[in-house]
């Protein structure tokens, strides 16, 4: 039944736009932090605080961000694994922000999880195929043909052996064991899946044997995901849209080519900068990283306005006072800066940079802000040219991130 | 001996015989065997590398291919109390003209943390919760050095400044939870480095934590090479970093070394197949989106059975290649292929240059 809706969705293009598949809107969590005898609240971890996206049928949403950053609990509050502090969450046009367990339960069929860790992720008193069937028995599910053989059809899907049925979690390498963890989540036919760092754990052969699978049985499921990841090459593979987070917020929501070829928000440049990238030629254009100085602060009290201007080189007195909102600056990009990389300055008139943005900028090379400011003018000059033209050329300005093709 | 003298490397003597090193660190034919209830596991078994002072040498390998088995083995520290028993090492392991395979326990405990210092991956758990920071490196310190607490402790303040901790005299009280996840590993280094060794181990210095406060790490790790002139090995699963920070790279697999060299010859004319998977699994930001990636297939092998003949050949794609099925019968021995380049496959030279040039490199 299901089904029949997953290949609709990926097929149908036309839907895509207005209608997609997981809608959340200022979604907020807040762990409550207790102190004393009495248990009263004296502060909250601000997890997640504020985010807007949406997940379109068939495409694969990354999520990256640093430890800390608010992506896992991003990825429990859309399953639900999570109670919402505030905001909405919609699936398929349900709300779910409030569901209760049972209330879920029909949804559970329809959004699945991987998970990062796949030792701790699977009993190891249960069999492969009492794992992988618990949820038809969960659900009350008789599959065509019967469980076992369904089970065992799944285990082939993952490119394991159908008589691995019998054997315990233990017996299975770490990446046979991811497989058996993505066996487990496609059971019911989701719709969506989230997977929470599901390579992370592996080697790097194996990793690339993960992706590819969870490549294939996209294509042949029809699945849309949300990927969680650290690994901005890995991200970059798998995903369509990318959403950058930072310290409980969404600064930058992107399609692929366009975050990675010229992103605007300056926390996303650095996180990108900070790749190594596995070519010693580019050593000597090491001049192109962008250090930030110290660590992301503490979410129990983060930092006013811009949440990144602590830390970041362009920093002004508006950063501090003003939250940027998260707009759509290029036609598919959305960024939260007042002063973002590759575009026209969001708030011109507030040119005197902050004392901590000078000691920032002495980590940044000056090749990197000259050409930085370049570009912004550039883009800058450009909107107005076209303002007057409104001619529909949009080339965007920076070739600066290009990659090789070598 | 004036060719020895010229490398600078070999000072004391040798204590048994044998050919004199020479290099700094010179590891010969290293094997070290664990016996379990469930059979021999030859974590390392043969391996062979030379390193110099002020260079780095990069070890890459999957989990359980034995680099840090390699490290530790370096370090002395699998023969610590009773840890002893259950290990068989032989081979040797040369470092500035001493040998530490056969040395004492109290000969190596000498040179350990003076001569040769490491940094683990974890530094929560490499550092001891009860005593602060400061307490820590000053131990280190004051092991090595006849020297009283407080100009120990000055010592600490100092490294904890050149590492780059904000307000080192304050914090040289916290305890390692008061840190961030960098800023522990940055007062790891600062241990590591309190007595100038000369040969600094690096475990996966970076895995645990994200990439922008890595780049901080790594810039640091170099920074301090240079200052400090040690000869830096730095073990990983991540070939951008050995991109960014080694001179030379050593690809480890199954226990032994199938592929060593400069490090552009191995990313741009690597020869051995393990290699090329290596990198054909790497998603890579530099580059053109590519559609697929080409993983390896299969699983690393059990160190209990190691394959027989090539210990890649059950994964590789060329196995079939050489005739005769000599990479199931016959190991492939290290051979130059090239200045300093070396590699252990039953390939002839030909085909493997071809098949680098025609099938690997145009969809890498």
């Amino acid at each position: 039944m299901s089904e029949t809706d997953t290949r609709a969705g990926t097929t149908a293009v036309t839907d895509d736009d207005d209608k997609p598949l997981l809608k959340v809107e200022g979604l907020v969590k807040h762990f409550p932090i207790k102190k004393g005898l009495l248990q009263r609240q004296v502060g909250a971890v601000k997890a997640v605080d504020g985010i807007d996206f949406e997940v379109r049928r068939g495409e694969t949403l990354g999520v990256v961000g640093e430890s800390g950053c608010g992506k896992s609990t991003m990825g429990r509050l859309i399953t639900r694994l999570l109670e919402p502090s505030g905001g909405k969450i919609e699936f398929d046009g349900t709300d779910i922000t409030h569901l209760g367990t049972g209330g879920m339960r029909p949804l559970r069929r329809d959004v699945q999880m991987i998970f990062q860790d796949p030792y701790g992720s699977l009993n190891p008193r249960h069999t492969i195929g009492t794992i992988v069937s618990a949820p038809f028995r969960l659900q009350g599910v008789e599959p065509e043909g019967g469980v076992k053989q369904e089970v065992q059809r799944l285990l082939e899907l993952v490119g394991l052996s159908p008589e691995h049925y019998n054997r315990y979690p233990h017996e299975f390498s770490g990446g046979q064991r991811q497989r058996i963890g993505i066996a487990r989540a496609l059971a019911l036919k989701p719709r969506m899946v989230v997977a929470d760092e599901p390579v992370s754990a592996l080697d790097v052969s194996i990793q690339a044997q993960v992706v590819n699978l969870m490549d294939d049985l996209q294509d042949e499921l029809g699945l849309t995901y949300v990927i969680i990841a650290h690994d901005l090459s890995v991200v970059r593979h798998v995903s369509d849209r990318i959403a950058v987070m930072y310290l409980g917020k969404i600064v930058e929501l992107a399609d692929r080519d366009s975050l990675y070829a010229s992103p605007m928000h300056p926390y996303t440049k650095a996180l990108l900068s900070a790749v190594p990238i596995p070519d010693p030629r580019r050593r000597a254009a090491k001049s192109e990283r962008i250090l930030l100085r110290g660590d992301v602060p503490s979410p129990i009290a983060p930092p006013s306005g811009c949440r990144f201007h602590t830390r970041c080189w362009k920093a002004t007195q508006i950063c501090k006072s003003t939250e940027p909102p998260l707009i759509e600056l290029r036609p598919g990009q959305r960024v939260a800066c007042h002063h973002p990389e590759n575009f026209e300055d969001q708030a011109p008139q507030d040119t005197v940079l902050l004392s901590a943005a000078k000691e920032a900028a002495a980590l940044v090379a000056d090749e990197v802000l000259a050409e930085s400011a370049q570009t912004s003018a550039a883009v800058a000059a450009e909107a107005s040219a076209k303002e007057a033209e409104d001619s529909a050329s949009k080339e965007p300005g920076d070739t600066s991130k290009e990659p090789g093709d070598k | 001996m004036t060719e020895l003298t010229k490398t600078g490397a070999a000072v004391g003597e040798p204590s048994s015989g044998g050919e004199v090193p020479r290099a700094f660190l010179d590891v010969r034919d290293l094997k070290v065997h664990f016996p379990t209830d469930d059979g021999l596991v030859k974590s390392v078994d043969g391996l062979s590398f030379q390193l110099e002072k002020g260079q780095t040498l990069g070890i890459v390998g999957e989990s359980g291919s034995g680099k840090s088995v390699t490290s530790l083995a370096i370090m002395g520290l699998h023969r610590l109390g009773n840890r002893g028993k259950n290990v068989r090492m032989s081979g040797e392991i040369w470092l500035d003209g001493k040998e530490l395979v056969s040395a004492s326990p109290d000969e190596v405990r000498r040179l350990r943390g003076h001569d040769m210092a490491m940094i683990f991956q974890d530094p929560l758990s490499a550092m001891h919760p009860y005593y602060t920071v400061g307490n820590q490196i000053v131990e280190a310190y004051r092991v090595h050095h006849d020297v009283d607490k407080k100009t120990a402790r000055r010592r600490a303040v100092e490294l904890l400044d050149r590492v780059g901790i904000p307000e080192p005299d304050k914090r040289v009280n916290s305890y390692p939870h008061e840190f961030s996840g960098g800023m522990r590993q940055r007062a790891m280094i600062a241990m590591a480095l309190v007595n100038n060794p000369e040969l600094l181990i690096a475990d996966e210095p970076t895995t645990a934590l994200d990439v922008t406060v890595q780049a901080q790490i790594l810039d640091l790790i170099r920074d301090l090479q240079k200052e400090f002139g040690s000869a830096v090995i730095i073990i990983t699963h991540d070939l951008g970093v050995v991109a960014e920070i080694a001179d030379d790279i050593l690809v480890m697999y199954g226990g032994r070394c199938v592929e060593r060299g400069p490090v552009d010859t191995i990313f741009y004319e690597p020869q051995h197949p393990y290699t090329w998977g290596l990198l054909g699994s790497m998603p890579r930001i530099d580059r053109e989106q590519t559609d697929r990636l080409i993983p390896v297939k299969g699983q690393p092998p059990s160190l209990i059975n190691v394959p027989s003949g090539c210990a890649f050949n059950p994964r590789c794609p060329y196995a079939d290649v050489p005739k005769g099925g000599i990479t199931r019968t016959e190991r492939p021995e290290l051979r130059e292929v090239g200045g300093r380049h070396f590699t252990a496959c039953h390939l002839p030279q030909e085909d493997r240059t071809r098949i680098w040039n025609e099938e690997i490199a145009p969809k890498l």
